[in-house]
């Protein structure tokens, strides 16, 4: 064991040594733990990206980029500590992630205070980058997929009073719960909330009280694994009528452990091979099948637009310090990215992008549609 | 609140308070003849989850070989923590709160194996890849009333474990052994048990126990994860004080009462809903300060 730390100790001596010309960006993503799926994903889509752009130009000279993750454990406070730990002791000039919005809420805070920009794949609650000026994201934002989400279940589902199965202990899941009501209210719908924990696997408790209120559909604002069990207990308790939710639901296991009761389950995402959101959709999902051998997801494309936001405001910046890349990262206009193109409006880290909505079929995910964002 | 409704929830809560129970009991049972709190016990739980999967998707076993297969794997899994990390205390005679420490250590090790083994991602229990007969996944409807096969299947299943159980530990060679164990460690020594031999019996059968849960629970949550087995194994803790910690019977009421409690909180106050693990916190404080050895437990007098 001592060896082993000698030799550790040693390769970081020669890494430091002939290594400075080296640039780090952190992932803090959810590897292990409820929401893993996720995690896994983004980190998949940043190790591409980092395969295919190695490298930034500064004053003529090709530095590496060298990305280093750190696992947050679908956790709140192991989030911050992941922060704290990529701009501490990796000294890191930007973040990507966490993937999901509760992680990100407790890093963000951390990212501002050091001044460390930190760009997040798919944390959609508005609050995360909300008075904020070193946070970014590559996703739309919950109060836009609220209001697409209520305008799909009115007009497309043709639903009148919706049931709707909250997770309380997730900052996302009650904002976009928040979001769609007050949309689908607009359009003079009627809902009403259960409510259950992240992890929890019982849900019969909670369908039976729903179902006794007749709901024309079921809305899911939650993550994969909590609701493929909500749709096998609801069928199971006999609830025939349609599904839908946001981009929580995707994730390959949402099938694999759901099977065929979420079969026709609707949702909202960022982004979905068959779809052309911009010119580097096609390159990168040919690349993501040849790396990966298996399709790209909204989770590792988001991604890998982070990496590829950070590494061009690198190299616009020509500078390695976190607060000029910061602003060049605020600068961003039209970027092709491969979920659509990013263009940050002023004072603002969230950029308006289109949604797509996918539907589970015949245990696939088949696109459904692209919905440009409007008015809202 | 229906008439229907009702019974649609006490069958709901039926379901559930069967599968606490019958994890309840594995807990139960190594309390009763070791005094040791093994909170690994829900960690057993999960690796008996994969066992049965990897047995299907890896070695193709038909499922019910899987099961028998899984079974036995996780006693072993059991005797093998016991001979590691509980036998080499007890022969340095360590203070209790050592074993209980262990175990904790023991949880968390096989937490972060599973997940550097397994992946943190999860896996599916689903009939789709074989684990199971898709008939098990049928739902019987009386009287508007839906009720999982599976549920009618984890109750038998909890009074089989239970007979079996009774039957093992007061009618065989083995069973009179861990009761004298259980009743003085020294004594029994000295009266020719073979302790190391009857506490590794202990903690097989257990583990065995936990298995059988496991694969049930698995077959109704179908989603198996490093960390499936620590809430229910808190839970079926839980079930175990309240029942009456060591008593076997009192586990299985423990269970369906945590069972029935957490769904009744569900049903009559669903604004409460997203709290109702903290209710089974507060049913084992109610229990500790009012009987502190639990519904079914009897006051033992401390050994000196």
């Amino acid at each position: 064991m001592k060896r082993l730390y000698l030799i550790l100790l040693l390769l970081g001596l020669v890494v430091s040594i002939f290594g400075q010309e080296v640039i780090k960006i952190g992932m803090n993503f959810e590897l292990t733990g409820a929401v893993s799926g996720y995690g896994q994903m983004s980190r998949d889509g940043v190790l591409l990206a980092n395969k295919l752009k190695p490298t930034v130009n500064i004053g003529g000279k090709e530095i590496k980029v060298e990305v280093v993750a750190v696992d947050n454990k679908s956790d709140k406070s192991e989030a911050a500590n992941a922060i704290r730990r990529l701009i501490d002791r990796e000294k890191v000039v930007a973040v990507i992630g966490p993937a999901t919005s509760s992680a990100a809420l407790s890093a963000a805070p951390i990212a501002e205070e050091r001044k460390i920009p930190m760009v997040v794949n798919t944390a959609t609650n508005p609050l995360v980058a909300q008075n904020r000026t070193y946070v970014f994201r590559t996703c739309f934002e919950d109060t836009l997929q609220g209001a697409l989400l209520a305008t799909f279940a009115w007009e497309d589902l043709g639903v009148k009073n919706v049931a709707i199965m909250v997770d309380v202990a997730q900052d996302y899941v009650v904002g976009l719960s928040n979001y769609f009501k007050r949309s689908f209210a607009m359009y003079g719908g009627t809902f009403f909330e259960e409510y259950y924990t992240t992890g929890d696997q019982d849900f019969t408790a909670q369908l039976t009280d729903a179902l006794s209120k007749n709901p024309d559909a079921i809305f899911m604002p939650g993550y994969y694994a909590e609701i493929a069990l909500i749709c096998k207990q609801a069928r199971e308790l006999g609830f025939t009528g349609p599904f839908f939710a946001g981009d929580g639901a995707d994730a390959p296991e949402l099938i694999q452990i759901g099977g065929e009761y979420v079969e026709g389950l609707s949702y909202t995402t960022y982004f979905h091979e068959d779809a052309e959101l911009s010119p580097a959709t096609k390159p990168f999902v040919e690349a993501y099948q040849k790396e990966y051998g298996r399709r790209a997801d909204a989770f590792g494309a988001l991604a890998y637009d982070a990496y590829m936001v950070i590494v061009d405001a690198i190299e616009r910046a020509q500078s390695t310090d976190p607060v000029k890349i910061r602003d060049e990262i605020a600068k961003t206009k039209d970027f092709p990215g491969v979920a659509g193109t990013i263009t940050y409006p002023d004072g603002s880290g969230n950029p308006i992008k289109p949604a797509v909505i996918n539907t589970v079929q015949n245990g696939e995910f088949v696109f459904r549609t692209v919905v440009e964002p409007a008015i809202f | 609140m229906s008439i229907q409704i009702f019974f649609q929830h006490l069958m709901n809560a039926i379901s559930l308070g069967g599968i606490y129970s019958l994890i309840a009991i594995g807990y139960t049972m190594v309390y009763g003849i070791l005094n040791l709190i093994n909170f690994a016990h829900g960690d057993i739980f999960t690796y008996s989850m994969y066992f049965a999967f990897y047995a299907v998707t890896l070695f193709l076993f038909p499922w019910w070989a899987a099961f028998i297969f899984s079974l036995f794997a996780t006693a072993m899994l059991g005797a093998l923590i016991e001979r590691v990390a509980y036998r080499p205390l007890r022969k340095a005679n360590a203070p209790k709160i050592s074993g209980l420490i262990t175990a904790i250590g023991i949880s968390f090790f096989l937490q972060n194996f599973a997940i550097v083994v397994f992946g943190g991602r999860a896996k599916s229990f689903n009939p789709q890849i074989g684990v199971y007969p898709k008939q098990f996944a049928q739902v019987i409807t009386i009287r508007n009333i839906r009720i999982p096969l599976l549920t009618f299947i984890i109750i038998g299943a909890s009074i089989v474990s239970l007979l079996l159980l009774v039957w093992i530990v007061y009618r065989t060679k083995s069973g009179m052994a861990m009761r004298a164990v259980s009743k003085d460690i020294m004594a029994a020594k000295l009266m020719g048990i073979n302790t190391d031999r009857t506490i590794s019996q202990t903690f097989m059968l257990g583990s065995a126990l936990a298995a059988v849960g496991g694969i049930l629970w698995a077959m109704k949550y179908p989603q198996i994860y490093p960390y499936t087995g620590m809430i229910p194994g808190l839970k079926a803790f839980i079930a175990a004080v309240v029942g009456g910690i060591g008593s076997i019977p009192g586990a299985m009421l423990g269970g369906f009462i945590l069972g029935l409690s957490e769904i009744m909180i569900v049903a009559f106050l669903p604004g409460l809903a997203g709290y109702r693990d903290a209710f089974a916190y507060i049913i084992l404080i109610i229990i500790l300060l009012v009987k502190p050895n639990g519904i079914l437990g009897v006051e033992i007098g401390e050994k000196v």
